[in-house]
């Protein structure tokens, strides 16, 4: 039987909140079937959002902890303010969208669902993202992102936009190890940037389609002007091989 | 290139005995049986044999024979064959050489050095026979310390506890490295006799959920497979550091062997390398590896107790000591002889420590730092049989996981060439045709039946220690003692010398 829907959205105060009891209490009002909840006062509690099943909408003020939406199945989490490390750690579906920065290996792993960040990322930004048919994920990035991009990536889409700064993408190793998925880049990076397993080019009519919706839905959710931002020059990144590493080995 | 190497083995066919009906050429997957119509006979490529047994198993006449070539270099003890022949494939090929299964070198096998006590004229032995004796084995980690209420009632909450029947589990090989018909034997073997099976790092196939209670699954560095149903169906979780046969690198599954089939459990493009990175990159340290143990238990609600398994290195006691801190319930150390489906030969054969060792020193260090108890510790690499088992008991292990002695009873002969993914026993493959000889049914029952004779032979050893549970051995090095091992290597092992 399922559980009926409860459309009132709680409002929860987690100042002073264990991350335990919060989370606990986010899968308690998820089962009841609760489908809004506001965090206010988060501070550094981690795991939000981990492993939930339904398509919960959390809105948090404040700033997350480490792998918020870890191993996530449907929430949507809107983060007003700065998301941590491992934010979107191996998803599977839902989405995350940060009005801010986000720290370290943002996606790592992600099988599916979609991320949304207004400004910059840190390190090794979805690094290993898979796909499998319908399962895609994607993760927009408003700024730039630093060294090892998409690094081992096997799927998925990852666009940057450069909005912030002065639009320039300085990341190193960029792709390393990539042997499926895309990246798009908004902006330019020289070759010495990239991985040796990875190509650029021109975006074709299918990749401006993709990158367009993309734009329009990001600029959707952080009051961008799309057609602006589609101005810019983009690029391609693709992997150069599916096996990577295959002529390393003596047969 | 022509190639400089001799061929390993000889095939000889007796021909008196053959009766042409090709089966050998039918069974061979390594292209060394043909048969040649002009002549009409069957005839070798000798070059090509991989010492399977797998034709002489199955050749109804019992018409061939493998011999290792006999072809003699002048002796040298320094440049062996072996050394020789790598360097002649290198020459060749300009590659990582790349191999299966265990460290086949002749480091110390101290399990050989170790032997187990019994009870003689002032303690009664008990015969298992007659008498009950208790191999159960609880898994997770336990209290300090029991609070009773004042109806008796248990108080403290216990973290959550694995019951075992046998302490012997099956080791993590992965769906994609052995067949699915692999894993189901495995998986119903374990079920069977009150054990656990380990998926590995590449997901569980749908058809196996069911057996989700019997199942540890496993969170590597690809992530290959792992969604919140995988984790909500399993037993236990298992962060997947590092690996005895491979410490410290990543793997490669070779693209030969993520058939369509495997590329939807692990989520990547059909015919790439499923690349495992090296490190887990959320985990660069201890509190990182923390953080992902208490994800992993939020993901399961708490209810699941949370492994972490490394490969047994130089500071394995410390290292032990940080996953104990970390939040691990299990802990797993994979030895100098643990195996793999495909890794450097160079590192395989060279990197890591001898479990025996490492068991010994993380048992004393956990010991020495009052944590013993937060955590169980497990232990694998090279187990071959229930006198290893009884001795890594006594040594400090709660339980033992194997995996070659696993794939021996479903046919493997430790031919080493699981990364080609041509196995003729269908075990390390993913060819549909050659994973078909395995039946799951008959696998699971031979497997089952293999952790029947441990248990009886594990009875019959306490029995005559005249000890009636297994709990009474574990940890307690006084029923070991030590033969031909110097007083470093007793110390080490904290037993000691045989006669003392």
């Amino acid at each position: 039987m399922a559980t009926p829907v409860n459309e009132q959205k709680i409002l929860i105060d987690a100042s002073g909140l264990y991350y335990r009891d919060l989370n606990q209490h986010l899968k308690e009002l998820a089962s009841a079937g609760t489908r809004q909840v506001e965090l206010h006062n988060v501070c550094g509690q981690r795991y939000i959002g981990t492993s939930l099943k339904v398509p919960l909408e959390i809105e948090i003020h404040g700033t997350p902890g480490n792998d918020l939406g870890a191993f996530m199945d449907g929430p949507r989490i809107t983060v007003y303010g700065n998301a941590q490390d491992g934010c979107g750690n191996t998803m599977n579906d839902g989405e995350i969208i940060v009005h801010g920065h986000a720290g370290d290996i943002i996606g790592l792993s992600a099988r599916g669902g979609r991320i949304f960040v207004r400004d910059s990322v840190g390190y090794r930004a979805g690094i290993h993202m898979k796909e499998y048919e319908e399962k895609k994920p994607t993760v927009v990035i408003g700024g730039t992102a630093q060294d090892f991009l998409g690094e081992y990536m096997a799927g998925g889409v990852l666009l940057l936009l450069g909005l912030n700064g002065r639009g320039e993408h300085k990341a190193n190793f960029i792709g390393t190890g990539m042997h499926g998925g895309a990246i798009y880049l908004r902006g330019n990076v020289e070759k010495y940037q990239l991985g040796r397993e990875v190509g650029a080019a021109e975006l074709n009519e299918q990749d401006r389609k993709l990158v367009e919706k993309l734009v329009v839905e990001f600029a959707g959710h952080f009051k961008y002007n799309a057609d602006d931002i589609l101005k810019g020059e983009f690029i391609k990144l693709f992997p150069l091989y599916l096996r990577p590493y295959g002529r390393i080995y003596a047969p | 290139m022509k190639t400089y190497l001799p061929p390993k083995f000889l095939v000889e066919r007796d021909a008196e005995r053959c009766i042409k009906c090709q089966v050998c050429v039918n069974q061979c997957s390594f292209d060394n049986h043909y048969y040649d119509a002009e002549d009409d006979e069957i005839k070798s490529r000798t070059e090509n044999c991989a010492g399977c047994h797998r034709c002489v198993t199955f050749c109804p006449t019992g018409a061939l024979t493998v011999r290792r070539n006999p072809l003699q270099y002048r002796d040298n003890y320094n440049w062996r064959p072996e050394y020789i022949e790598d360097i002649i494939k290198q020459a060749e090929t300009g590659g990582i050489l790349l191999t299966g299964m265990g460290n086949d070198k002749g480091q110390r096998v101290y399990w050989d050095h170790l032997v187990l006590n019994a009870s003689q004229v002032t303690n009664p032995s008990i015969d298992p026979l007659r008498e009950p004796m208790e191999l159960t084995t609880f898994l997770g980690g336990k209290p300090d310390r029991l609070e009773l209420d004042a109806d008796r009632n248990l108080k403290t909450k216990l973290t959550p506890q694995v019951r075992l029947e046998v302490p012997v589990m099956f080791a993590a090989m992965s769906y994609g490295a052995v067949s699915l018909n692999v894993h189901q034997s495995l998986a119903r073997a374990a079920t069977e006799m009150g054990t656990l099976w380990n998926t590995g790092e590449g997901g569980l196939h749908p058809t196996l959920y069911k057996y989700g209670k019997n199942t540890i699954v496993q969170v590597a560095s690809g992530r290959f497979g792992v969604h919140p149903e995988y984790l909500e169906a399993a037993r236990v979780v298992e962060i997947k550091i590092g690996q005895g046969a491979k410490p410290g690198i990543g793997g490669h599954l070779p693209g030969e062997k993520v058939s369509a089939e495997v590329s939807t459990t692990r989520m990547i493009p059909q015919g790439t390398d499923a690349l495992s990175p090296a490190p887990q990159h959320d985990i660069y340290s201890i509190e990182d590896l923390s953080q992902l143990v208490y994800a992993l238990k939020e993901a399961t609600h708490y209810q699941k107790p949370v492994s972490v398994k490394i490969a047994a290195v130089h500071n394995s006691a410390a290292i032990a000591s940080g996953m104990v801190r970390a939040g691990a319930d299990i802990i797993v150390l994979d030895g100098l002889r643990g195996a793999t489906g495909a890794a450097p030969k160079v590192i395989r054969d060279n990197v890591g420590i001898p479990i025996e060792l490492a068991l010994a020193s993380v048992d004393s260090r956990l010991r020495q730092e009052g944590i013993r108890n937060r955590a169980s510790v497990v232990i694998s690499g090279g187990i071959r049989g229930s006198a290893d088992v009884a001795k890594a008991i006594a040594l400090g292990a709660d339980a033992v996981y194997i995996g070659t002695a696993a794939l021996i009873a479903l046919g493997c002969r430790l031919c080493q060439q699981c990364h080609t993914g041509k196995c003729a026993w269908g075990i390390c493959t993913s060819d549909l045709f050659l994973s078909k000889r395995i039946n799951p049914e008959i696998g699971a029952r031979r497997l089952a039946n293999l952790l029947r004779g441990w248990s009886l032979e594990l009875k019959e050893m306490l029995g005559g220690m005249g000890i009636n549970a297994l709990e009474s051995l574990r940890g307690n090095r006084l029923a070991l003692r030590g033969v031909g091992l110097n007083e470093n290597e007793l110390d080490t092992l904290g037993v000691r010398m045989a006669g003392s």
